[in-house]
């Protein structure tokens, strides 16, 4: 008997991350950091969730906060039904089996004075899996599979180009037929031919295996591409979370907008740039702004929004599963109780 | 400033790197005109040899290893590649401006905003007093965008933001109103929002001052906003160049092709599998016989790797290096 809420290959509930900043002599406690905020999601089995931010926002962090990388300040992490913040280090090495990651930059990530064999068989042997004879044929089979010829087993990591390179993070990431992968800007440092074969790769990887990928990245129209789901981050928490094809053809909260917006469009008779712009930076997660965190650069922000955090809520009418945080979704040209502030700042 | 006419012209550019396994052309043979009032594009992959262009045009090719073989490089019909140190160093800053991708490194850390900039008004702008030179500095950062800027005037760069940072590069570059500004991938390292703002902020200077722009980047869709003529550059060629608005309608070669077929866009079937160049860029050092995008290419024929394929023109100012055109 399974409660379809419940079937949810991995969830995650109000997870808050603070790192704390020191300062002064003794190195005291000064502030936190309020990288993850209250974050909840869920990723479906066979499914991707795009967590899509701007640097700084905090996606990395979050993604780094399910595989325990780092010890959450709070929340909870389900992962095929084990709390993976309350699990003990058997329980966490048996979960982190089905649980990888591929990282962004493919040269800082791979051990230049092991072969790529080594690489690629690192896998099974810090879990114990088949013996040596085995796990070398299985590199053989991974290598292929992720489109590298099989004698790039015995050469190291440095003979290779950077979609190469991604590649062979990718053969380590599936060698224990793991059931999530969480993908961390995973093409933003390919040259724009070389992206388009590794997405192409990432997406039959999962047709083949079932994959599910939490697929983190700043760049939306990547992002839209590869995932079912869509979550776009703001410094530390979700604004807003949808369909990726609703989430195009319906943006609610200011930011999603300004995000499609400012994405450079390949085609010079839609030029974007005399449209309106969002000014100013993203402001410090050490003291975040009160209320909405957007509010500082919304062109719609009024006192409410100054005041009172939204809560990342259901959107009435639209399709199911469209959640937004801001208060005045829906009736932004006209909502605000008092007048509209035009930013000068 | 005669709009149209070529201010900065490059005939058949050659720029070599010694290195570890021999000697290599980054640039070969590459020719292209900016012409006053306009921005051109140069758009390509890593090492295709768009920054070395750029640098070459700067004379700041990294000695002794990198050096200009041959060719021409035309300000207002002065070569420059033939000028003397002391003469090109007066071009620099005052009539070519630059800016790079990272400003944190192009900005002296130990040194105010300030006193970075009123420096470059001491070499260009003898003619002012100091208190002038800070005043215009205070100005120029204004212009650029940057608030409070006398309050900023007196911070270290790691004290502001990368938009910030890259608007100080602006400010630095534009202090000797130069004819000509070159962006080497000024926006790549800055988040999709804040490079709305640059690029709006670049458009709006190059209006204001009249200047031309050679705008260096991977992105195809910068180039679409801002950019009125175009050159794809492909392992140290240029294989196609063209007005910015027929290479985006009519794209010749077939690198071009697959460039913007293989961009995953926010219109495009979710999870629908990407069109894609297969295969790699070849390394400089092992280029084949004939056209370089022989290995890659999916119309590719045997002439491709005996014969090297020339410019063929398709309309004004449209032409591409592609035996396919010849028709």
């Amino acid at each position: 008997m399974t409660v379809p809420e419940n079937d949810d290959l991995l969830r995650v509930e109000n997870l808050k991350m603070y790192f704390p900043v020191r300062g002064g002599v003794l190195r005291k406690r000064v502030g936190y950091v309020h990288a993850v905020d209250g974050v909840s999601l869920t990723v479906g089995r066979g499914e991707t969730l795009g967590l899509v931010g701007e640097s700084g926002c905090g996606k990395t962090t979050v993604g780094r906060c399910i595989l325990r990388l780092y010890q959450p300040t709070q929340g909870r992490v389900i992962f095929d039904g084990t709390d993976l913040l309350e699990a003990d280090s058997k329980t966490l090495r048996t979960a982190r089996r089905q649980l990888q990651m591929i990282f962004q930059d493919p040269f800082e990530s791979l051990n230049s004075r092991h072969t790529v064999g080594d690489i690629v068989a690192e896998p099974f042997i810090i879990h114990r899996v088949g013996r040596p004879a085995d796990r070398m044929r299985s590199v053989a089979g991974l290598l292929e599979r992720v489109g590298l010829a099989a004698d790039a087993a015995s050469r190291f990591p440095h003979e290779f180009s950077g979609g190469q390179r991604q590649r062979i993070g990718i053969a380590r990431a599936i060698a224990l037929n793991p059931k999530l992968v969480v993908c961390d800007e995973p093409v933003s440092a390919l040259d724009v031919s070389i992206q388009s074969q590794i997405l192409n790769l990432l997406l039959a990887l999962q047709k083949d295996l079932g994959l599910s990928y939490l697929f983190i990245a700043h760049d939306l129209a990547v992002v839209k591409h590869v995932s079912d789901r869509i979550a776009v981050m703001y410094l530390g928490r979700i604004v807003e979370y949808a369909a990726s094809g609703e989430l195009y053809r319906q943006p609610l909260h200011p930011y999603t907008q300004a995000l499609i917006a400012a994405i450079p469009d390949p085609d010079p008779e839609k030029k974007k740039m005399s449209q309106p712009m969002l000014s100013g930076d993203v402001p410090s997660p050490i003291n975040p702004p009160p209320g909405c965190h957007f509010h500082p650069r919304c062109p719609y922000a009024c006192r409410r929004c100054r005041e009172e955090t939204p809560a990342l809520v259901p959107f009435g009418s639209s399709e199911p599963g469209h959640w937004v945080a801001c208060h005045f979704a829906g009736r932004l040209d006209g909502g605000c109780v008092d007048t509209p502030r035009i930013l000068s700042d | 400033m005669n709009n149209g006419q070529p201010i900065l012209t490059v005939d058949h550019l050659v720029a070599t790197f010694d290195t570890d396994a021999g000697r290599v052309r980054a640039v070969d043979q590459v020719s292209f005109s900016l012409k006053a009032g306009t921005i051109l594009g140069l758009v390509g992959e890593s090492g295709c040899g768009k920054s070395v262009t750029a640098l070459s045009i700067m004379r700041l090719l990294p000695r002794p290893a990198g050096v200009i073989e041959s060719g021409a490089i035309r300000l207002n019909g002065v070569d420059l590649v033939q000028l003397a140190p002391d003469e090109m160093h007066r071009i620099r800053g005052r009539r070519i401006g630059m800016i790079f991708q990272e400003p944190m490194t192009a900005l002296n850390p130990v040194h105010r905003i300030g006193q970075q900039l009123v420096e470059v008004f001491d070499l260009h702008r003898p003619d002012l007093d100091a208190v002038q030179r800070y005043q215009a500095a205070v100005a120029l950062l204004s212009r650029v965008g940057i608030p409070e800027a006398r309050a900023r005037m007196d911070e270290y760069p790691h004290q502001i933001s990368g938009g910030m940072r890259q608007r100080v590069m602006i400010a630095m570059a534009l202090a000797g109103k130069p004819d000509v500004l070159i962006a080497d991938e000024p926006t790549t390292a800055l988040d999709v929002t804040i490079q709305a703002q640059i690029l709006e902020l670049i458009l709006d200077l190059q209006k204001e001052t009249g200047m031309a722009v050679l705008f260096i980047t991977h992105a195809l869709g910068v180039i679409a906003q801002i950019c009125q003529e175009v050159a794809v550059m492909y392992a140290g060629w240029i294989v196609e160049s063209a007005p910015a608005a027929a290479l985006f309608k009519k794209p010749l070669h077939p690198y071009t092709q697959g460039l913007l077929a293989s961009m995953p866009r926010l219109s495009s079937e979710n999870k629908s599998v990407l069109p894609i160049i297969r295969g790699t860029v070849p390394s400089l050092h092992q280029l084949p016989p004939g056209c370089r995008f022989q290995n890659r290419c999916p119309h590719v024929m045997d002439r491709c790797g005996k014969e090297t394929p020339g410019p063929v023109a398709v309309d004004d100012d449209h032409w591409a290096r592609c035996f396919l055109l010849e028709g």
